[in-house]
């Protein structure tokens, strides 16, 4: 502790409002913030929440497409949350995805002609996390064994990914006689269903959207992510690793190869989101589909406390923002697109940088006479 | 309780209270501390002594209870207000930047202003005054990173001092000192004390506050049991305060029974990075249900020795065979495969090496061999099996409080190294290296600690203790081996060597 120690380590709050109470507050924070400045630009507050929150949630379709945002945001979300509990911040899930999307789609593209589909598709979504995956452990080996830090070159893997799909889109992969960098369509049976479709076969009716098995995916890799990291013998040396390297090392951890470990994860993880676009959306390889996903996976990260739990509720809140906002600057014009960004902004704001704003006010609340 | 002194109370405490959930840290305690004097608490592993201080200097607020400075009471809501009141605290583990110069890092947080410059000649100017007036001598320019420990320790009273503190907390300051050194700083607080600085010293070593505090409080299960004046108490009665016991610290063991070697060291040697020798040529051997001590002014080569022993740095020469298995520096090994060939390592930094802060008792408790069965199963951890080996542990090692799912910095120092000592001692291993095996650990615990050690060796574990206690050296060791600039220097059988003996080897080397 330094000499003049911050107030707020030396009172810990209960765990339940940690983990509930403190993120509840830092949204409302955010929305508070938001309210504000739709007045000042003329729009009524609690008219645009109202717009938000239905255009989110109001219908089978509007709950869909904010499911299917939320997909991309659990799997950029857990690939952060790995490597950081590792104590390796990965900025690229931006690339690593965008190449996952290259393995994803180079899969089907060999295969969709020759193979049943649902192999294929098997097969795709472990290319997407092999390709993730290698592309994560360039920027490890790098760090591992030449003490290039990860911050940087995973940062520049983002560009050298972008400038390398640009290239192999219009000069390798390009549909013959197409007009758009895009790849040639997959096989129908290649294509992840859609959860209309899953859900009809059961007798439930729901309107279409975006929204496809890699949700379910997602929920599955965000267990699997728990199990990982607390109950198996290479999470528990992860995350040794991350809190105290020494006593990693005097445990017996390779740091080399647990560095390189926990980025092809991470990696791997941030594949998932080509899942969701290629299998499941475009059904085709496309520029650009990781969107700013990875980054934002960050900011999901951060809220959801690195917590698989918490991921998965930081993403649905993401994504709620982001079906929400497209509905909301639609029905709004003075709301645009970028104001939509603000509120996503804002929303980062509260809950990642100033996360610990309202502690001392929780701590007088809540604070254990402890 | 009734103040001994008549002289002017420059700290006073009132009924302080304090829980930590079901943990009844302190217990109403009233206490008076005069001014200009030094006062030792002692007390056992857990008794409360740290967190009666952090609540004296603001890092943790009581539940009940006043504290009264120069008779007034005050409201210390952190050590912002501490230090307004002159309070200043050095922590066991230091708080300094590795990087930073002396200088700097004694302006860190009182820089005087967006300039440094300034700031940088006034304290320049104060270090001087400072270290001429209490003998606190340091070179302002060094890095923090060059100086030894002792020195890192003067750069933190120098800190406190320099933020104009009139009374001085110390938690367990010669916890990490050589002999040399802690006469240094006892030397160190005397002038302050002449100066009329309050001086407040926690340890385990009962020697010490004989020999440098005017009076000792104790303190049991949270509570104050007893004040005395040091002329009118001896180590004795205070160990019987502290545990509620007699306490019998000579080891009556049988003679060792050599067994086979089971670690050699043949003209071991490390060379690090920049070419400085770090070990150099190391014989050694390690036979079963032997113990062998190896004593040393600290920095001799002990902390690397016990790092090429345990497989954590390979060395750089020579060669090492540890039960059949040689390991040279074509061959390394890691510390997982040493611990697979039944060698066992308790730490000497037990913060930075033997325990993961954040984690949970149990999981700590089982650092090093969590791919083991029974914790551990094709690589799927079994919770509820390593709750119950740390409970166990706890109690075998009488660890408190006896709560596998605390956080392990929430445990108090001596605990922590009991949790640690446990773990390891518990693998039954043929190879035990031991790092300083009760460094800040209260005498009770210590008592324990070498009796367990003892009986390790009796079932024909080696064991390998360094420690830069001579005392615990010659009561442990049945070989003693001396250390100076990477070396071995000489060895003596246990029933030959004194403390004057071995202080001889060490100062001829
Ligand atoms: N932050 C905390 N949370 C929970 N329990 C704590 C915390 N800090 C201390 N304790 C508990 O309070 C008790 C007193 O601890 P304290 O550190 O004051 O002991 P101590 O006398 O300094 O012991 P030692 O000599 O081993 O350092 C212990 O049982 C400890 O486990
Ligand atoms: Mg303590």
């Amino acid at each position: 502790m330094s000499l003049v120690a911050p107030r707020s380590v030396r009172r810990p709050l209960p765990r339940w409002v940690e983990i509930a109470v403190l993120p509840l507050v830092n949204v409302a924070l955010a929305f508070l913030v938001v309210g504000i400045i739709a007045r000042t630009i003329g729009v009524d507050s609690f008219h645009a929440l109202k717009l938000l929150l239905v255009g989110a949630f109001g219908s089978s379709e509007s709950i869909g497409y904010t499911l299917y945002y939320a997909t991309n945001f659990i799997f950029t979300g857990l690939a952060v949350a790995v490597a950081f509990h590792a104590g390796l911040f990965n900025i690229g899930g931006e690339g690593q995805a965008y190449i996952g999307g290259l393995g994803c789609g180079l899969a089907v593209l060999a295969l969709d002609r020759y193979l049943p589909g649902p192999l294929v598709i098997v097969l795709a979504i472990l290319a997407a996390a092999a390709f993730g995956a290698a592309w994560a452990a360039v920027p490890a080996w790098m760090q591992a064994w030449r003490g290039s830090h990860i911050v940087i070159t995973t940062i520049m893997f983002n560009f050298v990914a972008s400038a390398l799909m640009v290239y192999l889109m219009v000069n390798v992969l390009i549909a013959p006689g197409s007009m758009t960098a895009q790849s040639r369509g997959f096989a129908e049976s290649a294509s992840l269903p859609s959860m209309q479709a899953v859900l009809k076969s059961i007798g439930i009716a729901v309107a279409p959207s975006a929204l496809n098995l890699a949700f379910v995916l997602a929920l599955l890799s965000s267990v699997a992510v728990w199990i990982f990291l607390w109950r198996t013998s290479w999470g528990y040396a992860l995350r040794t690793m991350g809190h105290n390297a020494e006593a990693a090392i005097y445990a017996g951890t390779s740091i080399r190869r647990m560095t390189m470990l926990a980025m092809c994860l991470s990696g791997a993880l941030a594949g998932g989101v080509a899942v969701n676009e290629l299998l499941g959306v475009h059904h085709r390889i496309v520029l650009d589909f990781p969107a700013g996903y990875g980054f934002a996976g960050i900011a999901v990260a951060l809220m959801g406390r690195s917590h698989p739990l918490g991921i998965v509720l930081a993403a649905l809140l993401f994504g709620a923002l982001q079906q929400g906002g497209a509905e909301l600057s639609f029905e709004i014009p003075a709301m645009t697109r970028e104001m939509v960004v603000v509120i996503q902004g804002l929303v980062i704001l509260f809950c990642g940088a100033l996360a610990h704003l309202p502690r001392p006010w929780l701590q007088a609340l809540f604070g254990r006479r402890g | 309780m009734q103040s001994l002194t008549a002289a002017a109370a420059a700290i006073e405490l009132r009924g302080i209270d304090k829980s930590f959930g079901a943990v009844h840290a302190v217990r109403g305690v009233s206490l008076a501390i005069p001014r200009g004097s030094i006062t030792g608490i002692v007390g056992e592993n857990g008794a409360g002594k740290s967190t009666l201080m952090s609540i004296l200097y603001g890092l943790y607020r009581a539940d009940a209870g006043q504290i009264l400075i120069d008779d007034r009471p005050v409201d210390m809501a952190s050590p912002r207000d501490a230090i307004a009141h002159g309070i200043g605290m050095v922590h066991q583990h230091f708080m300094l930047v590795d990087t930073f110069t002396v200088l700097e890092n004694l302006v860190l947080g009182a820089e005087g202003g967006p300039l440094l410059a300034g700031g940088f000649a006034a304290a320049r100017a104060e270090l001087t005054r400072l270290g001429q007036e209490y003998g606190l001598t340091v070179d302002p320019d060094a890095r923090i990173a060059d100086l030894s420990v002792g020195e890192q320790q003067r750069v933190e009273i120098l800190k406190v001092l320099f933020r104009g503190a009139r009374m001085l907390i110390l938690d367990e300051p010669s916890a990490v000192l050589t002999p040399q050194e802690t006469d240094r700083l006892f030397e160190i607080l005397k002038s302050l004390r002449a100066r009329g600085v309050t001086v407040v010293l926690i340890t385990h070593k009962l020697r010490e506050i004989m020999a440098v505090a005017d009076r000792v409080i104790v303190m049991r299960q949270g509570a104050v049991v007893a004040e005395r004046r040091t002329t009118e108490t001896s180590t004795g009665e205070l160990a019987e305060l502290m545990v509620g016991r007699k306490i019998r610290l000579d080891l009556d063991k049988a003679p060792a029974v050599h067994g086979q070697t089971m670690l050699a060291a043949r003209d071991l040697s490390l060379v690090d990075r920049r070419g400085v020798r770090l070990l150099n040529g190391v014989d050694l051997e390690l036979r079963a249900g032997e113990i062998v001590g190896i004593a040393g002014v600290s920095g001799n080569g002990q902390t690397e020795l016990l790092q090429v022993l345990s497989g954590i740095r390979p060395p750089t020469a020579g060669q090492l065979e540890v039960c059949g298995r040689v390991i040279d520096p074509a061959h390394p090994i890691d510390p997982a495969e040493m611990r697979a060939l039944g060698l066992a390592h308790v730490p000497e930094d037990r913060l930075r090496q033997g325990l993961v802060a954040a984690f949970e008792a149990s999981e700590t408790s089982i650092l090093g061999y969590q791919d083991q069965p029974p914790y551990c199963r094709n690589h799927l951890l079994d919770v509820p099996a390593v709750d119950k080996h740390c409970a166990e542990l706890m109690r075998r090692f009488d660890v408190r409080p006896q709560t596998p799912g605390l956080r392990s910095s929430h445990f108090s120092g001596g605990n922590q190294q009991k949790l640690i000592l446990a773990r390891e001692m518990s693998r039954l291993p043929k190879v035990l290296l031991v790092g300083q095996p009760t460094r800040g650990v209260d005498i009770g615990a210590i008592e324990f600690i070498h009796r367990e050690l003892v009986k390790s060796r009796d079932v024909g574990c080696a064991i390998l203790v360094v420690s830069v206690e001579l005392e615990e050296i010659l009561s442990l060791a049945d070989r003693i081996l001396v250390m100076s600039g990477g070396r071995i220097i000489g060895e003596v059988a246990a029933d030959q060597a004194d403390e004057r003996v071995l202080g001889r080897m060490m100062a001829d080397a």
